[in-house]
């Protein structure tokens, strides 16, 4: 082709292309290379054609120069016949029939330009709390269905004015076409001024603060008093919160901070990034995090949050303040009272946070999608969640091979959806725990909506062994045929998919509890995945769990459970009593009454908390092995402190040693140390045995950054690659994905 | 003691022990092979038979508050009663493994017997045989009962109406806390009694009281949680209970915290929980507290439309919790 021969392209551009500015950006590259055509959203992504002498030019710019928050998966392009009467470029009405196949994009921080108008004394939107453009604001949390337009959104109801209008229709403007543009004059309003906020939060009270994907509940994280009011009316035990601060110059008080946290603290998602704690940090209330050693730090991702840190600088004009540090702290914790799912309509939250908030900040942009913030943490190298919603939702995972559409319904705490569509699997936000009604209640509609949104018809729903899972429940109701997944089977495989594994692999599932396939207590368990199918080569010795999912919340049990496994029964009541009821625990262990034998790995986590005495009667599951990961600096190993025989790995030599250390710190550090050197040991005959060269890591505790990096890096040095958990979480948060990979492979 | 044929000296004795606690003979009659019931006097009272049969298997055989043979009596005159019926007569057939203490087949007998005066039912014939060492557990009871229902009553799961209360007459877990600690595995002395009781004496009050009752159920194997999701599912309502209403004693919550155990899952003996019309309610439940098996009733919850065959317990914490019938044991959930 030369440069000059007038042609005329069809181009189909597929990905992340709706509400992030693609058209504009097609209209202004037709704009630079003289071509006519048109240009239209629908429900496969982006469709233009292009007619003049420099298509080649526009079509490799088409991707090169992307928006910032598209994300391009397809450009296919077909030459088509010139049409010689064409005059201009058009962007045509969107089209809403036809299938729908495009992506959502999630919601986004305030980006640069519109922070700069924000804080500019002569902009016509100089402190408007609702400002946003094709760069940034308000995605997901917004869309009702596709293709992603103003009538289809929370903003139907606002209808531009003559200015945003204009913007809204020039080609050259950051807000063309940018569908949840808003100004003072005819955007959603705020029922407070930031400075009635920051007044409210400075006197102690507590503020109820409605964000993108649901209402938060706010207040000064110095204000000692004011922290544990919200810790007793939100009935939080000792569940840390997140803080959030004005920019990364001001996190870096508190904690410390690698490049690869800072860019994910700074990134347009602003998940809460978990951080080391520093030791010469300023004072926080003792309530923030109660003995951990990090902090869930997150950034402004609002105009109102940044408004109020605007406020607390002194309303400064222009943006040089918001690179210095500023004093100003925040606890930011979701609006969820009693285990309920996030409050997103004003109303519910008047009614459901009476008595908890003093004050409550709303405003009538509706929320259409219920999303908690993301909780992410640096790990090995790379980022890893910890909970997977805001910012990161919609966003696919990209998988090996197309597979029929399948969504699977996880599993029964931290509870998430999945629904896979050609090659791509949309993991949903962070759901909750499902004994609670209105958390099932949300499943159903997140189930309802993503497969709205994503136009899929599933030919299967995938689901835990397990069957008193809620979710197991709702599975059974769905009248589709049903695939059951073994709960470890589903932690490999969610990591299997992420990474793209098609071969043969190990996987080591390290979590608290599934159902096993021989109906017993998993959860430390060596699988042989082969596609859809897995095998058991081993697992963790099993110790007693009395009192069923007690002992989740009371590792003393556990430590009782181990001393009976080393023979040493008679000591529990002396070593154990001040937790509980020592002499009745060691009489179920011995009696087998209420004490179902588990593999499980959380529960050997368990017994050295109780051990040490770190948390042995905790607020939440998890809190003690957090808590003793915190202890940890340097990983230590007592050699030999395991025995490995017919593929069982017995850690109770490991146990009895921490009988016999000086203090916690060192215990830690030892249980850590050789726990992590014990897993390799045990799993590296077994991949060398069968030549694999891959092991997938995933479940519960591998939420534990110390024992990840440990594994991590201890099969590097043995020349194996080990998969870590990084686009799911490690959790049962991340179970749907593995459900929706191996039912798919099934069918 | 001798094992085998018609004969053997422990079948005589076995005869003997039972026949004279059942006196399933009355005075001057010769024995049949067959009770016989006198249908004027049983039509004099109601105009519906009701009939029913349980097997009684329990390990072990005597607990704190009870024993299989009160049990056995308790369990069939309770099944006629939620039903409204009055009960009338028994029958009661043994399996004994061969080796049973006899003094432990005495008591049980006796047992059998004062259990049916107090519930003012008589056992009418009855069986026993003895099998093989390992052929059963110690001792097997079933027992059948006929009873007579009311005319005018008519008491069904499928009955409950939205806006309906529920009560139970009793604390939850009583008997299920009393035989776990009475194995010998735990080696704990009994926290509480079980509750194993005749309530055709109860119900007959609440009866009286609220004519208007929808339904009844004894909360035995499944506790309070099946019986509630059986009524939610059969009377498409949803079921809304509060936490904080349901009564149970200290001891049996102290005893569900060292085990783990959920009482709303135990099994009960004497726990009935009926439905009434709103209009009813007060009364209902001035008649169960004015019993002696009823001293700590409760209004527990409603019938709601919202959410047919959904059991829903609000938590102090201000939460909901749903309720939910179990496949098999309790598993852990927590992952
Ligand atoms: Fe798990
Ligand atoms: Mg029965
Ligand atoms: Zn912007
Ligand atoms: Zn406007």
């Amino acid at each position: 082709m030369t440069a000059g021969t007038v042609e005329r392209w069809r181009v189909r551009v597929r990905g992340r292309v709706q509400g992030v500015g693609f058209r504009p950006h097609v209209h202004a590259l037709a704009g630079r290379f003289g071509l006519t055509g048109w240009v239209l959203n629908d429900g496969e992504g982006v469709l233009l054609e292009g007619q003049g002498a420099a298509t080649a030019a526009f079509r490799a710019a088409l991707s090169a120069d992307a928006p910032p928050l598209a994300r391009i998966d397809a450009v296919e392009a077909t030459r088509c016949p010139v049409q010689p009467d064409e005059r201009g470029f058009a962007i045509r009405h969107s089209r809403s029939d036809g299938p729908v196949a495009t992506g959502v994009a999630p919601d986004a921080a305030v980006c640069p330009a519109c922070l700069s108008e924000l804080f500019d004394p002569a902009d016509r939107r100089y402190r408007y709390p609702f400002l946003n453009c094709t760069h940034c604001g308000p995605r997901y949390t917004i869309t009702r269905r596709l293709p992603y337009d103003r009538p289809q959104t929370a903003m139907a109801g606002f209808p531009l004015c003559r200015a945003c209008a204009a913007e809204y229709a020039d080609p050259a403007d950051r807000r063309f076409h940018a569908q949840p543009t808003a100004c003072p004059d005819c955007g959603p309003r705020l029922s407070h001024p930031p400075e009635a906020i920051l007044a409210d939060l400075k006197a102690g009270r507590i503020v109820a603060v409605k964000g993108l994907g649901g209402f938060h509940l706010a207040c000064d994280a110095a204000d000692t008093q004011a922290v544990e009011r919200l810790r007793r009316v939100k009935q939080r035990n000792g569940k840390p919160f997140a803080l959030m601060v004005a920019n990364a110059a001001s996190a870096e008080r508190f904690v410390h901070l690698g490049d690869g946290e800072r860019a994910l603290l700074e990134g347009t998602a602003r998940p809460i990034v978990l951080l080391r704690r520093r030791d010469d940090a300023p004072f926080l209330a003792p309530g923030v995090a109660p003995g951990l050693a990090w902090l869930g730090v997150l950034l402004p991702y609002t105009p109102i949050h940044h408004l109020i840190f605007h406020e607390a600088a002194g309303r400064p004009a222009g943006t040089a303040w918001m690179e210095e540090p500023q004093p100003l702290a925040l606890v930011m914790t979701s609006a969820n009272p009693g285990g309920e799912p996030l409050a997103i309509g004003n109303a519910e939250a008047r009614e459901r946070l009476a008595g908890i908030a003093d004050t409550i900040v709303d405003h009538d942009r509706p929320i259409v999608v219920r999303a908690d913030d993301s909780v992410v943490r640096w790990l090995a190298g790379a980022p890893a969640f910890l909970r997977r919603g805001r910012g990161h939702v919609p966003e696919p995972i990209k998988l090996s091979r197309p597979v029929p559409p399948v969504l699977a319904v996880g599993g029964h705490l931290k509870a998430t959806i999945c629904v896979t569509r050609g090659d791509e699997a949309f993991l949903s936000q962070h759901i909750g725990d499902l004994d609670n009604l209105a958390t099932l209640d949300f499943l159903e509609e997140t189930v309802a909506h993503l497969l709205h949104v994503l136009g899929v018809e599933p030919v299967a729903v995938a689901h835990d062994r397990h069957p008193d899972f809620q979710s197991t429940r709702f599975a059974e109701r769905m009248g589709l045929p049903t695939v059951a997944v073994q709960h470890h089977h589903a932690h490999v495989a969610a990591v299997l998919a992420e990474h793209g594994v098609g071969e043969s692999a190990l996987g080591l599932a390290l979590d608290g509890f599934g159902l096993g396939m021989d109906g017993e207590s998993w959860g430390g368990e060596m699988l042989l995945v082969e596609g859809g199918r897995a095998e058991r080569l081993g697992h963790l010795a099993r110790l007693a769990q009395p009192g069923g999912d007690l002992a989740a919340r009371q590792p003393w049990r556990m430590a009782a459970a181990a001393l009976v496994r080393m023979g040493r029964g008679d000591e529990i009541v002396s070593r154990l009593a001040s937790h509980g009821p020592a002499e009745g625990v060691r009489r179920m262990i011995e009696g087998g009454v209420n004490a179902p034998p588990t593999s499980s790995c959380g529960r050997w986590f368990d017994a050295a908390c109780g051990i040490l005495g770190v948390r042995p009667v905790a607020g939440f599951e998890g809190e003690a092995p957090i808590l003793l990961e915190s202890l940890v600096r340097r990983p230590r190993l007592a050699p030999g402190a395991w025995r490995v025989a017919d593929g069982v790995l017995d850690l109770t030599p490991l146990l009895e040693r921490l009988l016999t250390v000086a203090d916690a710190v060192e215990g830690a550090e030892l249980f850590h140390g050789t726990l992590t050197a014990a897993l390799i040991d045990w799993a590296l005959p077994v991949l060398r045995g069968r030549g694999l060269r891959l092991i997938a890591l995933s479940g519960g505790c591998l939420m534990n950054g110390v024992l990840a990096q440990g594994l991590a890096e201890g099969f590097a040095a043995a020349g194996i690659a080990a998969l870590l958990p990084r686009k799911a979480p490690a959790n049962d948060g991340g179970l749907s994905l593995g459900q929706a990979w191996v039912a798919s492979l099934g069918l | 003691l001798a094992h085998g044929g018609g004969g053997s000296a422990m079948r005589d004795l076995v005869e003997d022990v039972f026949v004279s606690a059942f006196a399933v003979h009355e005075e001057g009659q010769p024995l049949e092979d067959q009770a016989r019931l006198s249908l004027a006097e049983l039509m004099a009272r109601g105009d519906r038979l009701a009939f029913t049969t349980d097997s009684f298997v329990v390990d072990p055989l005597e607990f704190a508050g009870g024993d299989i043979g009160k049990l056995a009596v308790c369990g069939t005159v309770n099944d006629l009663a939620v039903g409204g019926a009055v009960p009338v007569a028994l029958s009661c057939a043994v399996v004994i493994e061969e080796g049973m203490a006899v003094a432990t087949l005495r008591r049980i007998a006796a047992s059998i017997a004062r259990t049916a005066r107090e519930a003012g039912v008589r056992v009418v014939t009855g069986d026993t045989k003895v099998v093989a060492r390992g052929a059963c557990d110690k001792l097997f009871i079933t027992t059948s009962g006929v009873g007579v229902i009311r005319t005018g009553l008519d008491l069904g799961i499928a009955r409950a109406r939205p806006g309906d209360v529920v009560l139970i007459n009793g604390p939850l877990g009583d008997h299920g806390a009393a035989i776990m600690a009475a194995r010998g595995e735990l080696a704990v002395s009994a926290p509480v009694a079980s509750d194993c009781a005749p309530l055709n004496g109860l119900i007959g009050a609440l009866l009286d009281a609220a004519p208007g009752t929808r339904l009844i159920r004894d909360a035995t194997r499944g506790g309070l949680a099946a019986v509630l999701n059986e009524m939610a599912e059969a009377s498409n309502i949803g079921v809304r209970v509060a936490e904080s209403a349901i009564p149970i004693r200290p001891e049996v919550r102290g005893f569900c915290d060292l085990l783990g155990l959920d009482p709303l899952y135990l099994g009960n003996e004497g726990v009935a929980v009926a439905v009434v019309p709103p209009e009813q309610a007060d009364a209902a439940l001035a008649a169960l507290r004015a019993h002696p098996l009823g001293v700590l009733a409760a209004a527990i919850g409603t019938a709601t439309a919202e959410r047919p065959g959904r059991v829903v317990m609000d938590t102090p914490f201000g939460g909901t919790r749903i309720v939910d019938m179990l496949v098999g044991d309790p598993l852990p959930r927590i992952c």
